[in-house]
């Protein structure tokens, strides 16, 4: 195959636009890409201080190196999940990466932020560890962002991740979710006052696919954490990214269509299941939760301190039992 | 001799006869080339490119799973 753009010898064929191209031009390529959607999104601006949620992996990864190289001011965030060897790894991919290109990186470890790990998590709130994952992460990312006073948060969400959130949303016909996935989540505000509860939230990679992301990392000798999390297996969205790449090879475009068709033809009809519900502080750590439907104080805790007290609530039982195993012994 | 194919995710190491392309390598190994990079001497190969039979290749898969944090989770 040929370069589209030089007609040099092609390294990356991209099926759904009818094209291939050299390692040069499919960088420039994607750089493209990430600056159209910033701009048909109104995502960022170069004045915006943006902070990078960072796993060591080829998204992530990706994004920050556009975003630096679009002159984006940047400051990664990497949070150590305590997933054994695998956290490990993935975070030094991402120290790594941040030195090779003199980026500026903030580390915090769950454990020593809140006192467990994701696989502590989900052994004793007896939940799969992707659920406690996702809830630690936005958690965590939007702290994070609030306390260093960024101004957008960034993530690493390519097509592949959109479609497949959108695929189970309608299999679920979960319209509140379907009411707000966007490229863009506007920063909310707590309550009557000024101060922000969430901060924008943007995707960036929307347009470029994961294996399109895969190649970038490579071809700029981005050094990303090949190994998938040990934690995954029979992860629901993974299911999904499998079934939606059998149609896309089948039909190129498919997943892009299915995305921007709904972002053009869809979205916009679940706007009044989004939910608008008041935010208040959360009465254990002051980050937002919703109002409506609270009784009681255990009500105004937001999902993150709930989860959090049951953990430690677990821990203490066993703790307990096992003293008390003990002393009958 | 025959291609010398690396997997990934476990790590596992393959010789296959006879493919003359990319192509017809993952068809094969029943692999989706969506949902792979297929990549020799650390360079990236498109799907028409063909094979020679001493070659190493490492389809890499580039799905990748876990939680999503779908929506802005407020």
């Amino acid at each position: 195959m040929r370069c589209k753009v030089c007609r040099g010898h092609a390294v990356v064929d991209i099926r759904r636009h009818n094209a291939a191209f050299c390692p040069d031009h499919f960088v420039d390529h994607v750089t493209s890409q990430v600056a159209k959607a910033l701009k048909e999104f109104k995502m960022a601006t170069v004045e915006d201080r943006l902070l990078i949620a960072v796993s060591g992996g080829k998204d992530s990864l990706a994004v920050w190196d556009v975003l630096m190289n679009l002159g984006y001011d940047t400051t990664a965030f990497y949070l150590d999940l305590g997933i054994g060897g695998y956290s490990a790894r993935s975070k030094e991919a991402a120290v790594a990466f941040a030195g090779s290109r003199g980026g500026k990186l903030i580390t915090r470890s769950l454990r020593e932020e809140h006192g467990f790990t994701v696989p502590e998590l989900s052994t004793l709130t007896r939940r799969v560890p992707c659920s406690g994952c996702g809830l630690n992460k936005r958690y965590e990312f939007n702290r994070a962002a609030l306390e260093e006073g960024f101004d957008v948060l960034v993530t690493g969400h390519n097509l592949d991740d959109e479609v497949a959130t959108l695929f189970g949303n309608v299999l679920g016909w979960n319209t509140q979710m379907l009411g707000r996935q966007r490229p863009v989540l506007q920063e909310r505000i707590v309550g009557a006052g000024d101060s922000r509860a969430f901060v924008k939230k943007i995707k960036p990679l929307v347009r470029i696919a994961e294996r399109e992301t895969a190649a970038y990392a490579l071809i700029r000798g981005i050094d990303y954490i090949v190994e998938e999390c040990p934690m995954v297996e029979g992860n629901t969205q993974h299911r999904y990214k499998e079934a939606l790449t059998l149609l896309e090879e089948a039909s190129p475009g498919t997943k892009h269509r299915m995305y921007f068709g709904f972002l053009k033809n869809a979205s916009d009809r679940f706007a009044e299941d989004r939910g608008s519900a008041e935010l208040i502080p959360c009465t254990d750590c002051g980050a937002p939760t919703v109002a409506s439907g609270a009784h009681g104080v255990e009500k105004l805790m937001c999902s993150f301190c709930k989860t959090k007290a049951l953990a430690h609530a677990r821990r203490a039982e066993r703790t307990n039992d096992s003293v008390h195993g003990a002393e009958q012994r | 001799m025959g291609v010398k194919v690396k997997l990934r995710n476990p790590d596992r190491l393959l010789e296959i006869s006879g493919p003359r392309t990319v192509t017809a390598l993952l068809n094969q190994l029943e692999v989706v080339s969506e949902g792979v990079l297929v990549i020799r001497d650390a360079t990236l190969l498109t799907r028409d490119e063909r094979l020679g039979p001493d070659d190493e290749i490492e389809i890499r898969p580039v799905l990748s799973g876990g939680s999503h944090p779908a929506g802005d989770g407020r």
